[in-house]
């Protein structure tokens, strides 16, 4: 059976295409050294528009509207400027309520791309950009350390690790977050409290690794503006030891926090990487793999969610589960050396 | 092939059946043993829509072979395509057929005229396919002409549904709709650029290739509006389906070259169940209607057909998979904790949910989970079943005002379902979550091979039929619904059953009361049906009786008297103590 893997590696080399959603700008060359908050590419995607009746604005007829009109499709135009009149004795006149681009420019209307900010895509890793896609990014490499999340608020920034949580299972609280932790990364353990997200954002932290997070604080979570990755899940969750002793072990490390949301037809999903140097031919991690004994899981759902384990067996055939429910299963021994039948579907290579 | 085509009748025997899930792709196969079409077995593999594979061609193949393995039958060529006609050897099939239901739901826009008229129409259109509605742009909205151009440019749907106008009706006012999104789309760039469906006064039909000509990909279907009063959404239906089967071909890689294998062109699966219970309708009692619910990761999906008229309703939104957490968009947590029959923390409820939009494979793996899984499969059914029921006339024969229409048979499919711990989970999670009235049969598809036939009936319609005959269908139940406005514990029905045996027994059912009946699988019974306090059974109307021919399903016959709507007591204690009672009811 094909089994979804999730990474969490002291040391590997990854690729990420950083895309823009649209044909725009790429703002990097090959060869490139790039960090976590260079702009990979920019594009205009969400322009507002403004239609101008210039008709109704000269008080003029319609037919004779156009000698008017002062700009042409494409002219760009600072707010204010006159694009049509004047007309008549008080010598009225049309004026561009912003700043933009003239899209359309015809029977008496006049439609006004308003300037705005381009949206950008970020390289969210330090790397180098070992390739271009033209009009829409480039692809960035780089080794390191990679622990996989499931759940991110869509940013990203880096800074440099602090850990404050001592045991897997441990829960992240308001009084933890000191002032000296400003312009760091956090790795907490359980958040559910929505004054430890308002507490990093005040302090202001650079981002926030949490083991899990309670669903009702995504709303919250959403606009926290500072980059959170959950790595195991929603409801009290202990962190996976693997990504645990990784995180613990890096602390003072420069760590980059790319949260964006988890999408499983892109591959995109909530990342943190250490960019560490290697002296040593270093391989991409497989992406997908067969369950097969001696494998390392994580199991994703309860009992035992979070947990790792080894694969021992896959049982053959539907196993009955002590809920009475029907399921391809296998044999796991968890790092406590009990063994328990979990179904194939709760589970995940870790690697 | 154009869905709108008629299809050649099929001569071969055997029959592959792709269908690609959300979470799992399966092969069925079905050939004719001692002179009957039967089904024969199943292979699955995960679905590879997604990242890494990103190309469905993987989880196909492997469901095959998988199924090659199962049926010890070759089905694939030392050229990697399927061994098509049959050989003598015994491998290889006759026919191949394919249906979806992977991917993201197609993102539209509906755009109309007036909210509750060509708006709604082009709403419920969508909603007969995979789709989730962005937008909607109506002369009522208030919008300005430069908000709706931003809504099309921001959003970025990848199909406009345009109505508006009834026939030789409005014209100027649809043209401005057109003329927002013919602008939009001369904004975008070309590879952003939606479908347009125009399916409004048909008189407009040169205007949008006129504005959309070398725009955009456009295309027509009949007025879904032709009169104010009179909706038709079946002849635009097809035209989804090409449209689906188009954006789900450049949308995911391998979808074409199904396509290209399946003899009829890929369906929507939810399409190809819908026809499959659109030809039951024509089979059963054309008093009621048949009712069928596929609960999948993707999608809710609830067809139900009146005497071959079929309503399709496509709920992403109220499928168990990514789309779950719309279930807790829509309603209050509580309406799905009145269906968990143990106290748990409504926080542990949405943590759940969460969970399981990240990980839609997963399965339950303790009580409380599979509890907590079943009352939300309850609510997606309820929910599901009250947005397609907007759609059914209100001429249909029901019980009561705000119940269902009178069905016969109903027919379930869905993993939480038929994978269930036991049929009575799987019948009373049906009971609760339909609530239907007079008297019904619920059938469970517990092999999901409603699609699959449906995807096979235009060119093999004895297939449909002989295998639905089959034992590959499972009879729950035959379920009465006695319906009256009484207090908890007053009689409602007096039941007399006479078994072919010609042993008698009689009881009196009170309001409130789940009753089961133990008439043996496939076994007839005369039931006498006495209604007492005006309680309607489905026999006439209020306080008519007569008597009835039954037969059993796996689980009898039950008599489901709880009341309509069910009302579930707050009382954590007294909901266990319930749910345990009717569970054991029906088998435990």
């Amino acid at each position: 059976m094909l089994a979804p893997v999730v990474h969490v590696l002291p040391m590997t080399r990854i690729r990420r295409h950083r895309l823009l959603p649209i044909t725009g700008k790429v703002l990097v060359r090959k060869g490139q050294t790039v960090s976590a908050l260079d702009v990979i590419g920019e594009a205009n995607q969400n322009p507002k528009h403004v239609l101008l009746d210039i008709t109704r604005g000269l008080g003029v007829n319609f037919y004779e509207i156009d000698q008017h009109i002062q700009r042409n499709a494409g002219d760009i135009v600072a707010e204010g400027d006159i694009l049509a009149g004047p007309v008549g004795w008080g010598k009225r006149v049309v004026r561009a309520p912003s700043s933009g681009r003239i899209i359309l420019s015809g029977r008496g209307k006049m439609l006004l791309e308003e300037e705005s900010p381009p949206q950008q895509v970020l390289a969210g890793l330090p790397g180098e950009v070992i390739s271009l896609i033209p009009g829409r990014g480039a692809v960035v490499e780089s080794t390191g350390a990679l622990v996989q999340g499931v759940w991110g608020n869509d940013q990203i920034n880096a800074g440099m690790l602090r850990v404050l949580i001592k045991k897997v299972e441990d829960i992240l609280t308001v009084e933890q977050l000191d002032i000296d932790l400003r312009g760091s990364v956090v790795f907490g353990g359980y958040c559910g409290d929505e004054q430890v997200l308002r507490a990093a954002a005040e302090l202001p932290l650079k981002g926030l690794i949490l083991s899990s997070l309670s669903a009702t604080l995504i709303p919250v979570a959403r606009e926290t503006p500072l980059p959170i990755i959950v790595v195991e899940g929603f409801g009290l969750l202990p962190m996976n030891s693997s990504a645990f002793n990784l995180l613990v072990t890096s602390e003072s490390r420069e760590i980059a926090i790319n949260a964006e949301s988890l999408d499983p037809y892109t591959a995109q999903r909530p990342e943190a990487f250490i960019s560490l140097p290697v002296n040593q031919v270093v391989h991409e991690p497989k992406d997908a793999t067969i369950f097969s004994p001696g494998q390392k899981v994580r199991i994703t759902r309860a009992p035992y969610q979070s947990q790792i384990g080894t694969l021992m067996s896959l049982k053959p055939g539907l196993e009955v589960l002590p809920n009475g429910i029907k399921a391809q299963a296998a044999e796991i021994e968890l790092e406590s050396s009990i063994r328990v039948k979990l179904p194939l579907a709760n589970l995940e290579v870790l690697e | 092939m154009d869905s709108t085509e008629t299809p050649q009748q099929y001569s071969g025997s055997s029959l592959l059946a792709v269908e690609v899930g959300e979470v799992n792709t399966r092969a069925v196969l079905f050939d004719v043993v001692e002179g009957r079409y039967r089904f024969l077995a199943v292979g699955r593999a995960r679905t590879t829509a997604a990242a890494p594979f990103n190309d469905i061609g993987e989880g196909v193949l492997r469901a095959i072979s998988d199924l090659e393995q199962i049926s010890d039958r070759d089905l694939i060529g030392g050229d990697d395509r399927l061994i098509m006609p049959a050989k003598m050897d015994g491998s290889g099939i006759d026919l191949f057929v394919a249906t979806i239901s992977a991917g993201p739901p197609i993102r539209v826009v509906a755009a109309g005229l007036l909210d509750d008229i060509s708006l709604a129409s082009a709403i419920r259109l969508a909603s007969t396919t995979y789709s989730e509605v962005i937008e909607t742009l109506g002369l009522n909205d208030r919008k300005k002409p430069e908000e709706r151009l931003d809504a099309l440019l921001n959003l970025r749907p990848d199909l406009v549904i345009l109505a508006g106008g009834t026939e030789n009706g409005a014209t100027n006012t649809v043209v401005r709709l057109l003329e927002s999104v013919g602008l939009a789309c001369s904004l975008m760039q070309e590879e952003q650029r939606p479908e347009v469906l125009f399916v409004g006064n048909q008189d407009l039909n040169p205007e949008v290739e006129k504005r959309l000509g070398n725009l955009t990909n456009y295309s027509f279907a009949p007025n879904v509006r032709p009169r104010l009063e009179v909706e038709q959404i079946s002849p635009a239906q097809h035209k989804m389906v090409d449209i689906f089967r188009s954006i789900r071909s450049t949308g995911i890689p391998g979808v074409s070259e199904l396509n290209e294998w399946a003899d009829m062109g890929m369906m929507p699966t939810a399409s190809a169940f819908g026809r499959m219970i659109q030809f039951l309708s024509k089979v059963y009692d054309p008093g009621k209607g048949v009712l069928g619910i596929d609960i999948g990761a993707s999608a809710t999906t609830i067809a139900a057909a009146f005497d071959g008229e079929l309503q399709l309703g496509v709920y992403p939104e109220y499928g168990l998979g990514r789309g779950i957490i719309g279930l807790i968009k829509d309603a209050k947590i509580d309406e799905i904790q009145r269906w968990i029959p143990m106290e748990i923390n409504p926080d542990y409820i949405r943590d759940y949910i969460s969970n399981k939009q990240i990980y839609p494979a997963s399965v339950p793996g303790s009580a409380e989970d599979l509890a907590i899984e079943e009352a939300l499969a309850r609510q997606a059914i309820r929910k599901a079943i009250g947005a397609a029921e907007s759609g059914f006339s209100s001429k249909l024969k029901r019980s009561g005002p705000g119940l269902l229409p009178w069905f016969e048979p109903i027919l379930a499919t869905g993993s939480v379902i038929n994978k269930a711990p036991s049929v009575g989970h799987s019948l009373l999670t049906l009971l609760d979550a339909v609530q239907p009235t007079s008297i019904t049969t619920f059938v469970l598809d517990q092999h999901n091979l409603a699609a699959p036939l449906g995807a096979a009936a235009p060119v093999n319609p004895h297939l449909s039929v002989q295998v639905l005959e089959s034992s590959a269908f499972l009879s729950l139940a035959t379920v009465i619904t006695p319906v009256a406005r009484v207090r908890h514990g007053t009689p409602i029905l007096r039941l007399k059953v006479t078994y072919e045996s010609g042993d008698e027994t009689s009881l009196d059912i009170k309001q409130g009361a789940l009753e089961a009946l133990p008439i043996p699988q496939g076994e007839a019974a005369k039931l006498r049906l006495q209604p007492l306090h005006r309680a309607d059974v489905g026999m006439g109307g209020p306080g008519r009786g007569g008597s009835v021919r039954v037969v059993g399903g796996i689980l009898g016959v039950v008599i489901d008297a709880r009341g309509r709507p069910i009302l579930i007591p707050k009382d954590p204690a007294r909901r266990q103590e319930l749910f345990k009672k009717w569970l054991w009811t029906l088998g435990g």
